[in-house]
């Protein structure tokens, strides 16, 4: 684990300046933790770069990372743990969920089950990414707050992802049309009306803007 | 997860190359949706990866061929499922590919990785805790005195009931496809129907490809039973499940009467199932509630129930009738 918070600082002076709250905590609490819980399965810390480790360069909300990245490692764990991207979050970390959704080259996916390396030369884009460099939320994020489609806001930021991608694809046409194309996405504090109206709401936006 | 090397070979040549100089865990990769999914429950364990999902030349969809429909392997399950014009000529081909998965999962995993998922079966996903002829061969099977809810019906044998869990192999089955694939020994061209295997004694060995060869394409002879076709999915939830059971069905009709009619069936056996029979039994007869009904009862006919999946043959039967009328309508 330490291993691997050394080499996302080493990419990025500014985080060897400024650990993050988050950097230490991973130190000081979790990493005992992960490990122990790990220790069954492979005995090893994951992402503890072996052997194999590859050295790749991925792109994600336009910002190029140049990384040394264990095949093990999933675009979600990629994001989550080494580029402090915790926006995509980890819900089932096997498809099933769609928390983890972000954006491959222009398409939504489930980044717990994409392998990092499969990233490599192509556009990662995360719920950090859409927002306007003014700030401005993204019409999406803002119909979200207006239609109180959330709750406790852990699935939210794949909702979101799952939900930009649904209208751009042109799945956004009609509540059952919204309702199959997001099927993906599970919300356990049951938040799909006010999701299903948000989106509703945002796709005609989407397309004026 | 177990360490593994990971490359990406550059041609279709390259990586039949590495994957004969290496052994049983040396594997292919495409969307890994299944495989890494499966990595992660160390219920897989490769040694070394190789990564297909961007050779050139194996992503092409082609259906503007006047004989045949061509699926290259690694062209994506949304690729083919929003395809131009597929969807009014082969609505069952379409439909098994959107009602299968998320459309997330749909834009990473391909066509040919597709065929060769992996039973959903829990206690073969649960890992080293639950015996699992597939699995762990010799080790026996929780599911036949288990939670046999989600289990095969047909094809099962005493050593694994599993199901197996893909949707489009069954569309696939209906209009005779089959898949190009090579290897060592070079290119060969298996009929769909004959790629997965019955578990028998053997549950661990599923198809009958060999180790060292790569899917290339899968065709599928251009046929009128195209347009008067569905894929009828029965599910748990109305989207994002695998099939409690389902029918892939087309027809040919002569006026009222069926002229020629195919049926498949996913979710309910060990892996997907024609119902020759059932087709056989129709053709001649006027199509209504009654004589699609009797085509279930065929198609289901030798269908064993364990503890708690018998009322998947009575729902398989009515999948079945179900899906018939609702082809009928696109005559
Ligand atoms: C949550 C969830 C829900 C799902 N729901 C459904 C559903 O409702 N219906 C359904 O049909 N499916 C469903 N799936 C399964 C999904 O469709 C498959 O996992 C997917 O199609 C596999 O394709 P892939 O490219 O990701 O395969 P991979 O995981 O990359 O590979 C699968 C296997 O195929 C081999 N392989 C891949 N490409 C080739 C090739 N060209 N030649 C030879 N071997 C190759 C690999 O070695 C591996 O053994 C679901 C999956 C998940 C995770
Ligand atoms: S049904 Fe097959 S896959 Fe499931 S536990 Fe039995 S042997 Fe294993
Ligand atoms: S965490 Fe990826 S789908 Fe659930
Ligand atoms: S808002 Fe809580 S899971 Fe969706």
């Amino acid at each position: 684990m330490h291993d691997t918070i050394h080499h996302a600082a080493a990419t990025d002076p500014a985080k060897q300046l400024q650990p993050t709250r988050r950097g230490i905590m991973i130190g000081a609490v979790a990493a005992p933790i992960i490990i122990g819980a790990a220790g069954e399965a492979s005995g090893q810390a994951p992402g503890a770069l072996g052997a194999d480790a590859v050295a790749v360069r991925i792109s994600v909300n336009g910002t190029q990372h140049d990384l040394l990245l264990d095949p093990r490692t999933s675009l979600l764990d990629l994001l989550r743990e080494r580029l402090d991207l915790t926006g995509a979050k980890k819900g089932c970390d096997h498809g099933q969920c769609g928390a983890c959704t972000v954006h491959l080259d222009g398409a939504r996916v489930a980044s717990c089950l994409t392998m990092a390396v499969q990233a490599v030369g192509r556009r990662v884009g995360t719920i950090e990414g859409v927002s306007a460099a003014t700030g401005a939320l993204h019409p999406m994020q803002q119909a979200f707050i207006d239609h109180d489609a959330l709750q406790c806001g852990y699935c939210t930021p794949g909702q979101i992802m799952a939900a930009i991608a649904c209208v751009q694809e042109g799945h956004a046409t009609s509540p059952e049309q919204i309702r199959e194309y997001m099927s993906g996405n599970i919300c356990r504090c049951g938040a799909y009306v006010g999701i299903v109206a948000a989106i509703a709401d945002a796709a005609p936006k989407m397309q004026a803007g | 997860m177990h360490p593994f090397t990971y490359t990406k070979p550059r041609t279709a040549q390259d990586a039949i190359r590495a994957i004969a100089a290496g052994d049983a865990g040396t594997r292919f990769i495409a969307g890994g949706t299944t495989l890494y999914d499966l990595m992660k429950l160390d219920v897989e364990a490769p040694r070394q990866i190789l990564d297909v999902s961007t050779l050139p030349g194996i992503a092409t969809i082609d259906t503007a061929n006047p004989r045949e429909l061509v699926f290259g392997a690694g062209a994506k399950m949304v690729a083919a499922a929003t395809h131009a014009g597929l969807r009014a000529d082969y609505p069952a081909l379409v439909e098994a590919l959107d009602k299968a998965a998320s459309q997330q999962l749909r834009n990473m995993a391909s066509l040919g990785g597709n065929l060769l998922q992996r039973t959903r079966c829990n206690y073969f996903r649960g890992g080293a805790a639950y015996a699992c002829n597939k699995r762990s061969p010799g080790s026996g099977c929780a599911a036949l005195n288990g939670l046999d809810r989600g289990h095969a019906v047909l094809g099962g044998s005493d050593s694994c009931i599993a199901v197996y869990p893909g949707d489009w192999a069954v569309a696939l089955a209906a209009f005779d496809a089959v898949v190009d694939v090579q290897g060592t020994a070079g290119p060969r061209t298996i009929p769909l129907a004959q790629l997965h295997r019955e578990p028998g004694s053997t549950p661990e060995t599923e198809t009958s490809l060999a180790r060292d060869e790569l899917i290339l394409r899968i065709r599928v002879p251009k046929t009128p039973l195209g347009r008067a076709s569905t894929y009828h999915k029965i599910r748990d939830r109305e989207s994002y499940a695998f099939a409690l059971a389902s029918a892939a069905v087309a027809l040919r009709m002569d006026g009222t009467r069926v002229r020629e009619a195919r049926i498949a069936l996913g979710g309910l056996a060990t892996r997907p199932w024609r119902a020759s029979v059932a087709e056989q039994g129709l053709v001649g007869q006027v199509l209504n509630a009654a004589t699609a009904r009797a085509a279930g009862e065929a198609a289901l006919r030798g269908a064993r129930a364990g503890h708690h999946n018998g009322f998947r043959i009575e729902l398989g039967i009515r999948t079945v009738a179900d899906a018939l009328l609702i082809a009928q309508e696109r005559v």
